[in-house]
């Protein structure tokens, strides 16, 4: 019991919420050092650092971005010589079609006169030999009949011109039958 | 008890139950030390909370110099713990109550008090030591007063004589009638109880939580005989317990201190109140 009276009585003597001065200047002291280092050195150390490590973060999204907008683009550009190059390809093949079909068509021409210029040949030929057919089949013809004629009326008829004048009317006589007859 | 200048230990180690010997319970006199050097009657004197308290702000200076001395982009992971810390009180408090533009200045202090604050409520629970010096009301104080003073010079630096007298008193002519009795009040909350609440708030905590520890851990000692020994097992439970509350509300009363100061200051920057 006495015991609990000493100890109210100094605690009565010590109030806790009084504040000793030495502790407060201790208190202070303590807290200005704190304060002092944090303040003038570290933080703004830290500080820097940090800024630093924004600005890096940053930059790199920047970069990531520049290096994707750089992408797209070369992206278009591809694209773009694609489509030209198909539209080429195109207008090539076109023209190709367009200069094949003019080479045949030229060909065929040609290959068309070609052929006239044979069959116009060939009926020129034709028409040379029936000539030469017909004054060799004349002269055959007037020959035998002039021997024929010869040989029925018993003289010769060897005159050469009058011969011919006479088969020659003969010949007319028959082809202009001939004519009338067709 | 605390007259004594051999004894080390908050409470005498021979004294067990059914010794005839009574509870040594905590009191008052738990938080008393004889100084280690000079008089207690002058004013000259060295004790261990001051002791605790200076060296508290070289472990927390070290601690902040290791990791922050030579920082890195790419951080350590001593930066990076120490970096959480400093941005939860600068985003996390400072950012949100007073905005990054306003708020920016006042980072530093507010780190310094997080910290400070922090270290002296550890010394609760760190071994040997085991005494938190925020639980002498002089530590508390000087802290609130340092707040305080710098709460007041922005409030009148900011509004001016009349406008700082009229932020204080949450002048407001809307209130017409009881505009007297509510600026009266205003008036003696901002410039008497709310610096005396907050140095206390912090004291009262550390102070509560330091005696219950005593209390638990004497009783752990003191119960160790006979029957006893089964209920200091379970006051010896109820220290471990205590000491992670502690280390949680310790943690707690730093955060809230801080926060206090920050809500402080907001009320001063604020263009009406």
């Amino acid at each position: 019991m006495s015991q609990l009276l000493i100890l109210a009585a100094e605690g009565e003597a010590e109030n806790p919420l009084i504040p000793p001065i030495p502790e407060l200047v201790i208190g202070l002291l303590a807290f200005v050092i704190v304060f002092g280092f944090l303040a003038k050195k570290l933080l703004p150390n830290i500080n820097k650092v940090l800024e630093e490590r924004r600005e890096a973060i940053e930059g790199g999204i920047e970069k990531a971005e520049a290096a994707q907008t750089e992408a797209q683009s070369v992206l278009e550009q591809y694209k773009a010589q694609l489509a030209e190059a198909r539209h080429e390809a195109a207008r090539l093949r076109q023209e190709a079609q367009e200069q094949g079909a003019a080479l045949i068509a030229e060909m065929r021409a040609e290959g068309q006169r070609q052929r006239e210029e044979i069959v116009a040949a060939g009926h020129a030929q034709i028409e040379a030999d029936r000539k030469a057919a017909s004054s060799a089949l004349r002269q055959d013809v007037g020959k035998l009949a002039t021997d024929l004629a010869g040989k029925l009326v018993g003289e010769s008829l060897e005159d050469h011109a009058r011969q011919s004048r006479v088969i020659d009317r003969f010949l007319d006589e028959l082809e202009e039958k001939a004519e009338a007859g067709r | 008890m605390s007259a004594d200048p051999t004894q080390v230990l908050a409470f005498e180690t021979d004294c067990h139950i059914f010794d005839g010997c009574g509870f040594p319970a905590p009191g008052l006199h738990s938080f008393l030390f004889e100084p280690l050097w000079g008089d207690a009657d002058s004013n000259l004197y060295f004790n261990k909370t001051m002791l605790l308290a200076l060296l508290g702000s070289v472990i927390v200076v070290g601690f902040l110099w290791a990791a922050f001395s030579k920082p890195k982009v790419v951080p350590g992971k001593l930066q990076m713990v120490a970096e959480a810390g400093y941005d939860f009180i600068r985003r996390g408090i400072v950012y949100e109550t007073l905005g990054k533009k306003e708020g920016e200045k006042y980072v530093p202090l507010m780190v310094s008090l997080f910290f400070f604050v922090w270290m002296m409520n550890l010394w609760s629970i760190i071994p040997v030591a085991q005494f938190p010096v925020t639980s002498i009301i002089a530590y508390p104080a000087v802290l609130a007063a340092i707040v305080y003073v710098t709460w007041m010079t922005i409030t009148f630096k900011r509004h001016g004589f009349v406008g700082g007298f009229k932020n204080l008193t949450g002048y407001d002519k809307s209130l017409g009638a009881v505009l007297p009795l509510v600026m009266l009040i205003e008036f003696f909350s901002n410039v008497f109880v709310r610096p005396f609440t907050h140095a206390v708030r912090l004291f009262a905590n550390m102070f509560a939580g330091h005696t219950l520890l005593l209390l638990f851990t004497i009783a752990s000692w003191y119960l160790l005989n006979g029957i006893g020994i089964a209920y200091a097992g379970v006051s010896f439970v109820m220290v471990i317990l205590m000491t992670a509350f502690e280390l949680f509300i310790q943690a707690l009363q730093a955060y809230v201190f801080v926060l206090l100061a920050c809500t402080f200051i907001q009320g001063a920057l604020a263009e009406h109140h």
